[in-house]
């Protein structure tokens, strides 16, 4: 693909080698140029310039190939600027065009004469599903963790891990599509249930319907995400070194107790960093969302009335019928998804490579 | 090393019975949980607040409640402790594969009602909300065009990146390709999409298509799958490539191998399998993702072999459509559709990980 270019500054930085150590005249230059490669053999292997040839044609095609993996490289920066670029250029024109102010609004009708539309509800809906996911999986994707890895037999705990590794690979829309079809009618009677004897709080007020609320929504998100936590943290608790956890069973610790203070102080950092993926798979999630959730577009801390949104569910769900300033607001909403993404990534990232550093100083 | 670990982490500490001083009778933990559930069972009916489900959920608290007195009135705290903190993680696990197993479940007893050879060899073309009939032959085609492209621009990227970060990197310009291809492997689905709405579809595509207008297309679904396989691959063959003994390295350079020969010949044949299961694990992602298809392919019922012009369907797209059709035959389809994208990505990360296993350089 890329050969034609690279063949000429081949030819380019061969040339000057060539004329410079080699007997014969150069005015060969014009000749060399234009096919560097066949200029190895007149050197012949009796000449002393002819060593120098192939070295110089190979200095070519290492440059080249360098060059061509370091473009693959920087390829990966120019995708994620290309990304902030063209979400920005698509987003400010509709930004521009908003008649409401974008980050308190609550409502999406970006599609009007006089376009409204607010990320406030959209954003609050995104990390409060996102969080209560995580305040569910995580205590039970721990727990597994630890089974597998821990107490289950050596053999069981391999193969359920690589149960849990499959679930992982499961689309989103399956989950979604069991959520909606299926796991509404138990989460419907939950909510009915939490109403009654617990509806003084106003977390489960309300006076229905109940089913496609943010409690579904946060329970398929969890399910979801238990599979990624859960094979992320076991990893890492099955790296604690052994010398650790026989040091505390050898003192006498109960299994708790040794996992208390070998396994868990060690994997610290990585059930974060863990933690912290699959926060940014939840708040970036989509399709799941936009099957079980029932689409309202206010700020409420009620979890199991019908309601709850989300800016991907938003984007999923709205974009079929946006015209151009409907598109361009929906653009400056994945934008903002994108910076909230990006923030949690960075972090959970710099956490990990913090980690690594200091196994490796300590290893 | 592991293997001689197996026994002493699978059983608690063996220490003779003289030194301790009492240890709770094997039956009396059965015994707690059969009381604990028929005390639940008396509270729940008895005040008519629930069904069996609150029973299991009273009886598993008083469980443990009965089990952390008993064990500390016999045992002793530390050891009350770790039975309650093992059984909580046993339950944990439980806990969690309940859903795993209904969502199986109901894939299956759904799923199969229409896994017939009109579904597989039909499309939606001509297809009413009448008709009992019409199939996902376009969206199979669909998914294998689109994923079948973005793996081809995906992969000689990815591994050209990798062999750039792993041989030839230095610095601080290496350092930031590495994180940032860690921050990309969070980008949700949703804004890869956009990004490819906003680049590829509204900017670029006007110049190609024959239309002049801006519009949807299965190219335009690769890229967006590419963006997102991209970082899997990288991150999935650098960590192989740093896998290769170096030795095999300094023996190619010490018989005067250029290094790109190197890394072509030797060194990248040597991680192949492992690069092979990254790959097949990133396409396997990229053929469940819904959103990215759904903003920049469109989706159809027709079928439409060609990648560059007009409206595809795929898999995932086809799923989530026909969950929101409001024909009573939608939904069978939805769930076989859905079955058949299981199949389809369980397989390839099956495949992929007993490729990884057989490897000899895998983890």
């Amino acid at each position: 693909m890329g050969d034609t270019p690279h063949r000429s500054a081949d030819a380019g930085t061969g040339g000057t080698r060539v004329t410079e150590g080699h007997p014969w005249p150069a005015g060969a230059s014009a000749h060399v140029a234009e096919s560097p490669v066949s200029t190895g053999t007149p050197g012949g292997p009796g000449l002393g310039g002819g060593g120098a040839l192939p070295t110089a044609r190979r200095f070519g095609a290492e440059r080249a190939f360098r060059g061509l993996t370091f473009a693959a490289g920087s390829f990966v920066l120019v995708v994620i600027a290309a990304i902030a670029v063209f979400l920005i250029a698509k987003a400010v024109p509709a930004l521009r065009a908003n008649t409401v102010n974008f980050w308190t609004y609550e409502g999406w009708s970006p599609n009007d004469p006089e376009p409204k539309f607010g990320i406030g509800a959209l954003a609050f809906g995104t990390v409060l599903s996102s969080a209560l996911a995580l305040l569910m999986a995580v205590p039970v994707a721990l727990g597994i963790a630890l089974y597998l890895s821990h107490y289950a037999p050596r053999r069981l705990g391999t193969s359920l891990g690589f149960l849990i590794d499959l679930l992982a690979a499961v689309p989103s829309v399956v989950f979604g599509l069991w959520g909606r079809d299926y796991f509404s009618g138990p989460v419907g009677n939950l909510s009915i249930w939490l109403n009654e004897y617990f509806g003084w709080i106003p977390l489960f007020g309300g006076d229905g319907p109940y089913g496609a609320s943010i409690l579904l929504g946060a329970l398929v998100l969890a399910i979801m995400v238990l599979p990624i936590i859960t094979s992320l943290s076991r990893e890492v608790f099955l790296q604690t070194p052994t010398a650790n956890e026989e040091a505390a069973l050898a003192l006498g610790a109960t299994r708790w107790e040794m996992i208390r203070t070998a396994v868990l102080p060690y994997g610290r950092p990585g059930i974060i960093a863990a933690v912290m993926l699959g926060l940014g798979r939840a708040l970036g999630e989509t399709i799941a969302l936009a099957m079980t959730l029932g689409i309202t577009f206010n700020i409420s801390f009620n979890l199991i009335e019908n309601g709850g949104n989300t800016i991907a569910a938003n984007i999923a769900n709205t974009f079929g019928e946006a015209n151009e300033t409907g598109r361009g607001a929906l653009i400056a909403s994945g934008l903002v998804l994108f910076a909230i993404t990006l923030i949690v990534n960075i972090t959970a990232r710099a956490i990990i490579y913090r980690r690594r550093e200091f196994t490796e100083s300590a290893a | 090393m592991t293997t001689t670990l197996t026994s002493h982490r699978s059983r608690p500490p063996a220490q003779p019975p003289t030194l301790r001083a009492r240890r709770l009778p094997k039956w009396l933990p059965p015994a707690i949980a059969l009381g604990a559930l028929l005390v639940a069972a008396a509270i729940v009916y008895g005040a008519g607040i629930g069904g069996p489900v609150l029973v299991v959920v009273v009886g598993a608290l008083l469980y443990l409640a009965g089990l952390f007195a008993a064990a500390h009135a016999v045992e002793g705290r530390r050891s009350a402790r770790n039975r309650t903190w093992s059984a909580l993680i046993h339950s944990a696990f439980v806990l969690a594969v309940l859903p795993l197993a209904s969502v199986v479940w109901t894939l299956f007893s759904k799923g199969l009602g229409r896994f017939d050879a009109n579904f597989f060899l039909t499309s939606m073309n001509n297809i009413g909300a009448r008709d009992p009939e019409g199939g996902a032959y376009h969206a199979i085609i669909g998914t294998l065009i689109q994923v079948g492209i973005a793996a081809l621009i995906t992969i000689p990227i990815g591994i050209l990146c990798a062999i750039y970060i792993v041989e030839y990197g230095r610095g601080r310009f290496a350092f930031a390709i590495r994180f940032f291809v860690d921050v990309m492997t969070g980008i949700p689905s949703i804004v890869s999409g956009l990004f490819v709405l906003a680049f590829w579809v509204l900017v670029v595509s006007p110049y190609f298509s024959s239309t002049g207008r801006p519009g949807f297309s299965g190219f335009a679904a690769a890229l967006a799958l590419s963006v997102l396989m991209l970082p899997t691959v990288v991150r999935s063959t650098e960590e192989m490539l740093r896998l290769v003994p170096a030795p095999l390295r300094e023996g190619a350079y010490a018989l005067g191998v250029p290094k790109w020969k190197t890394i072509l010949r030797v060194v990248l044949p040597t991680a192949l399998p492992g690069i092979v299961t990254g790959v097949m694990l990133s396409i396997a992602r990229a053929a469940g993702e819904t959103a990215p298809v759904l903003l920049v392919a469109g989706g159809g019922a027709a079928i439409n072999f060609n990648p560059f012009e007009n409206n595809q369907s795929s898999l995932a797209l086809f799923v989530y459509q026909q969950a929101g059709d409001a024909s009573r035959y939608a939904p069978a389809r939805a769930w076989t559709a859905a079955l058949t994208l299981v199949a389809l990505v369980l397989v390839l990360t099956i495949a992929a990980k007993l490729l990884a296993r057989r490897n000899r350089l895998g983890r």
